[in-house]
C-alpha cells in the first residue's frame, strides 16, 4: 500500500476524532420528536405498566398497590420525581429499579435473583414488566418537579459516590462517563452529547428517562442507560440497582434538580 | 399481543388528518433472539383507513416498517362526528382496529 493511502488514512482517522462543535440539540432528531408530537409508542407500555402494577404475581400472590416508593404505601403520583432515595426499611439509598426489586421480594415473595435476570429487555425481546412498570410510575411524575431527597447522610454520600464514579477513568480505553459527558455543545456521530455535570444538561437528560428507544423499540429505563454507557466504556457490569447504580442516578438528579419531569421520552 | 390503536381524527382547512400509533413488533424475521434463534417474522400487511363505510386508503405494509408504526394520513370530503377506522391485518392472520370520530 501507498504512503499517500496511510496519510490518506490518517487524515480521516483525525477527522473522525475531532469533535465538531454544534448547539445543543438534536439535529434531525428533534424534527422526528415534533413529528410524533404526543403520539409515543411508550403509552402502550405505561398502560401494561399500569396493569402489572395491580396484579397479583409471586409466591405470596399480592400485587404491588400496597408498595412504598417513598410517598407512603401505594403512592405513586410523584413518587419518581423524587428518587432516589434513602429508605429506612431497605436502611439504603434506592432507586426505581432497586425499590421494585425490594417490593417484589418483600411483598410478594419473589426470587431477586429472577427479578434480576429478567429485568432488562434482550436482544429479540418486546419489553419487560420492570420495564414497563419504571413507564407508568415516570409517567405518573411527568410535568412535576425533579427533587430528589438528599436530607439524609446516605442520600448524600450516594451523590459523591455517583459524582466519584461519574469522573473514574478505568477499563481498556481509559474512559470515565465525564469523558463525554462533562464539556457542552459536543456530539459523537449525530448525537448530541448532554453536559451532566451542568444542572441544565442533568435536567435534560434525567427527565427523558425512561424512554422509547426507537431503534429498539423497547422502554429502556434510566439504570439500563447507565449499564449500556458503562458497556460502552468497557466497564465490568453495572449490576441493575447496585450501590455504584443508585449513586450515578443520584448524582444525575441531583444535578438536574428543579427541572421538569417529561418521561418516557423519544429517543433515537 | 394486544392490538391496539391509538387513533385521532382532525377537520383543517378543507381536509381530514388522521394520525394513528399501531401497537405491533413488526418482526422483520432476520432477528434472532438471545439464544440465536431466529424470531419469526411478524409484520402488518395490510392497513386500511376508513371513512364511514368507504376505504380511503389502502397500504401494502411489509418488514421495512417500524415496530410501532405511526400512521398519517389526509383526505377530503370528511365532516365533524364521521366515523374514522383504521384496519390492520399482519403475515400471521393476526388483525387489529380501532376507531375514532372526526373532531
Amino acid at each position: 500500500m501507498s504512503k499517500g493511502f496511510f496519510s490518506g488514512l490518517l487524515a480521516t482517522l483525525v477527522g473522525l476524532w475531532s469533535f465538531t462543535a454544534i448547539s445543543e440539540t438534536d439535529g434531525v432528531f428533534d424534527e422526528y420528536r415534533e413529528l410524533m408530537g404526543d403520539d409515543n409508542p411508550a403509552i402502550f407500555v405505561i398502560y401494561d405498566g399500569e396493569e402489572i402494577w395491580f396484579t397479583p404475581a409471586g409466591p405470596k400472590s399480592v400485587s404491588l398497590a400496597q408498595c412504598d416508593l417513598g410517598l407512603g404505601p401505594g403512592v405513586v403520583e410523584g413518587a419518581y420525581a423524587q428518587l432516589p432515595r434513602y429508605f429506612s426499611d431497605a436502611q439504603r439509598v434506592q432507586d426505581i429499579e432497586a425499590r421494585l426489586e425490594y417490593c417484589m421480594t418483600h411483598l410478594q415473595g419473589r426470587s431477586p435473583d429472577k427479578v434480576r435476570a429478567n429485568a432488562y429487555s434482550q436482544r429479540g425481546e418486546l419489553g419487560t414488566e420492570l420495564e414497563a412498570l419504571v413507564a407508568w410510575i415516570a409517567d405518573q411524575s411527568s410535568g412535576l418537579t425533579i427533587a430528589p431527597a438528599q436530607a439524609h447522610a446516605k442520600e448524600r454520600s450516594a451523590y459523591t459516590l455517583g459524582e466519584s464514579l461519574f469522573y473514574y477513568r478505568a477499563g481498556p480505553h481509559d474512559f470515565s462517563c465525564a469523558t463525554c459527558h462533562e464539556q457542552t455543545g459536543r456530539r459523537i456521530r449525530l448525537q448530541a452529547l448532554p453536559n451532566l455535570t451542568t444542572h441544565q444538561g442533568a435536567a435534560a437528560a434525567y427527565s427523558t428517562w425512561p424512554a422509547y428507544r426507537v431503534s429498539q423499540g423497547i422502554v429502556r429505563t434510566m439504570g439500563w442507560r447507565m449499564r449500556d454507557c458503562m458497556r460502552q466504556q468497557r466497564m465490568p457490569e453495572l449490576i441493575m440497582g447496585s450501590e455504584a447504580s443508585v449513586a450515578l442516578q443520584t448524582y444525575l438528579s441531583v444535578n438536574g434538580a428543579g427541572g421538569s419531569m417529561a418521561a418516557p421520552g423519544l429517543k433515537r | 399481543m394486544a392490538s391496539r390503536i391509538r387513533i385521532r381524527a382532525q377537520l383543517k382547512d378543507d381536509y381530514c388528518e388522521v394520525k394513528a400509533l399501531m401497537r405491533h413488533p413488526m418482526e422483520t424475521g432476520l432477528r434472532k433472539d438471545q439464544s440465536g434463534a431466529a424470531i419469526p417474522a411478524n409484520f402488518i400487511e395490510d392497513v386500511q383507513v376508513v371513512h364511514n363505510d368507504a376505504v380511503v386508503m389502502q397500504a401494502y405494509w411489509g418488514a421495512a416498517v417500524s415496530a410501532n408504526p405511526f400512521l398519517g394520513v389526509r383526505f377530503k370530503g370528511g365532516a365533524q362526528g364521521d366515523v374514522v377506522k383504521i384496519i390492520w391485518r399482519d403475515n400471521q392472520g393476526d388483525s387489529g382496529s380501532g376507531e375514532t370520530t372526526i373532531r
